[in-house]
């Protein structure tokens, strides 16, 4: 998931360096308020968790490379704030003491691993804590749900960055299959360290976990069972292909976009748009739909021709282990 | 993971660039990085000259060579996804030995090696040649909000904190009989990621009451920074300022 330099052009990272920036003043000043003296070595603490998570790296075909994100495990603990700025740290650390991720590629990956990551976990939590009832359970389910989908999102918010400035050559559709095909993937491992971290810090201390600190949560003891677990990796596997048959068309839709602008310099705020889903009515409109099916197809076979390398991999790996 | 891996990339010495400030060099290194993205892919002389430049560095450095080069090894799972855009790229074909590959995805292959080796070739000398500590003190001499680098000198006390709790649970479920054989065979691995970050918290939270015990009140000592004088930043921005002018020409030409 680090962007090194050279992958997407300067004016883009620029864009993305000026996004990253303001979002992290908005995080200062947001924590500011309420940051007490004991909050900075835990905000520590938990980058250091994760920069040592962040190093089960794998390369992924055509994205940069695979790994576990933790940005809505720090804002399940620290808040979406403190969390957003303890994963920027993260990320900070890791370009100029292991020269992984770009320098220039600084404001993207920040906004991608530390920004949109925490912040939509934050978000996918406390929504799913609002509907269901208050038990250390409906925490575990909503850590799960948020960690899986922080990572798809951020997955989404580089592949809107290389369609905006990409500089590789490959088709915007395989890397987005790629991408999204491999992350959802990923999301399930990273749902499931993120419940399990979450569940662990609350039996023991659940005075840490930022994320339930207004909740009244009668206190209970458990990591997640395994039954509940094998119901999130089926319904993971479910939710990925779902959001290839819900996100594919709108993907289908950037490339076109792109071509047009490179013929016609009068449409480049509608190919903008195309990424973000806003037209999608207008497409469906305008009689594409054998595209549509087309795209859906190549993103189903996407993520389960990832599923199967997944499974070799972790075979070859099994067996390289016990040998 | 061995202890001492927060510093795995350095490389102890007194060179002119070792002695150079860290806040200098972190400029320096973002200036040359800038001119490095922003060269078009088609202008391979100036990537040469580049590598001139970061040649000369690294001499200067008295950094080994070998240790430059194995750090590089960073950049290979991007060299290897390079390697396949030729062949999955779009548009017009062009004939490369016996197969014919993509001419869009040939120069996005180039553009993405030249440029990612040459920025993490820059990233690696600055991580060989300035300490830890150093790198947060220029940081914050460069104005970064003091929390932020609050957090980084933690999270670099603590890196050391997880790794020993890391090693210790490893060794004692090794003791136990467990040997971990698939990485499919998540549950222990996920058991004991949440005991890690438990273990590791307690023994976090040791060591920042025993630095409030010594004194520790919010802020690091790290002593009165010299001035930085003109002949060092004009000493730690040359590299940059030729790689920008070098890119500005390329644009141009």
């Amino acid at each position: 998931m680090h962007v090194p330099d050279g992958f997407i052009n300067v004016a883009t990272a620029a864009g993305a360096g000026v996004v990253a920036v303001s979002g992290l003043g908005a995080s200062l000043r947001r924590t500011g308020r309420d940051l007490s003296e004991r909050q900075i070595p835990f905000a520590g603490l938990t980058a250091a968790f994760i920069f040592a998570v962040q190093m089960l790296n794998f390369p992924v075909a055509a994205g940069t490379s695979g790994h576990l994100l933790g940005g809505s495990l720090a804002a399940i603990l620290l808040g979406p704030w403190l969390g957003a700025l303890a994963v920027a740290v993260v990320v900070f650390m890791q370009a100029l003491m292991f020269a992984d991720g770009g320098i220039v590629a600084l404001g993207l990956n920040v906004l991608n691993m530390a920004l949109v990551t925490a912040l939509v976990g934050w978000g996918v939590f406390r929504s799913v804590m609002r509907v269901l009832p208050r038990r250390s359970s409906a925490v575990m389910i909503a850590s799960m749900l948020a960690g899986a989908t922080s990572v798809v999102a951020s997955s989404l918010s580089f592949v809107f960055q290389y369609a905006i400035g990409g500089e590789g050559g490959a088709p915007l559709q395989s890397v987005f299959q790629a991408m999204v095909g491999v992350h959802s993937l990923i999301g399930i491992g990273e749902g499931v360290i993120t419940a399990v971290a979450v569940g662990a810090v609350l039996a023991v201390r659940p005075d840490l976990v930022k994320g339930v600190s207004d909740l009244q949560l009668p206190r209970l003891a458990t990591a997640p069972s395994r039954k509940s677990i094998l119901a999130f990796v089926t319904g993971g596997l479910a939710i990925a292909l779902a959001l290839v048959f819900l996100v594919a068309p709108l993907a289908s839709g950037a490339p076109d976009g792109l071509e047009r602008v490179a013929i016609d310099n009068g449409f480049i705020e509608s190919a903008q748009e195309h990424p973000l889903g806003g037209p999608l009515a207008d497409y469906s409109v305008s009689g594409i739909e054998n595209e549509q099916t087309g795209a859906v197809l190549a993103g189903a076979i996407g993520v389960g021709a990832t599923f199967v390398a997944g499974l070799i991999a972790a075979t070859i790996l099994r067996r390289r282990r016990s040998a | 993971m061995s202890g001492g891996h927060a510093h795995a990339l350095h490389f102890h010495g007194h060179s002119p660039i070792h002695r150079l400030p860290a806040a200098v060099k972190l400029v320096g290194l973002l200036a040359f990085v800038l001119a490095v993205v922003a060269t078009p892919a088609g202008a391979v002389w100036a990537f040469s000259g580049y590598t001139v430049i970061l040649m000369v560095l690294l001499v200067l450095s008295e950094v080994p060579a070998r240790f430059f080069l194995t750090r590089l090894a960073i950049d290979l799972p991007f060299i290897a996804f390079a390697l396949l855009l030729p062949f999955v790229g779009e548009g017009p074909r062009v004939e490369l030995g016996p197969f014919a590959v993509s001419a869009a995805g040939l120069l996005g292959a180039w553009n993405l090696i030249a440029k990612a080796t040459l920025s993490a070739g820059a990233s690696v000398l600055l991580a060989a040649t300035t300490e830890v500590p150093d790198i947060l003190a220029g940081l914050s001499r460069l104005r970064v909000p003091a929390v932020l680098v609050a957090i980084a000198s933690f999270m670099i006390r603590y890196l050391e904190v997880v790794a020993g709790e890391f090693r210790r649970t490893r060794i004692a479920m090794a003791a136990r009989g467990y040997k971990p054989r698939s990485a499919l065979d998540w549950k222990p691995v996920a058991v004991s990621a949440g005991a890690l970050f438990i273990r590791s918290f307690e023994r976090g939270e040791r060591v920042y009451q025993a630095m409030l015990a010594r004194g520790y009140d919010g802020n690091w000592r790290t002593g009165a920074h010299e001035p930085i004088t003109r002949s060092q930043w004009l000493a730690g921005l040359l590299p940059g300022i030729v790689a920008a002018t070098i890119m500005l020409a390329s644009r141009l030409l």
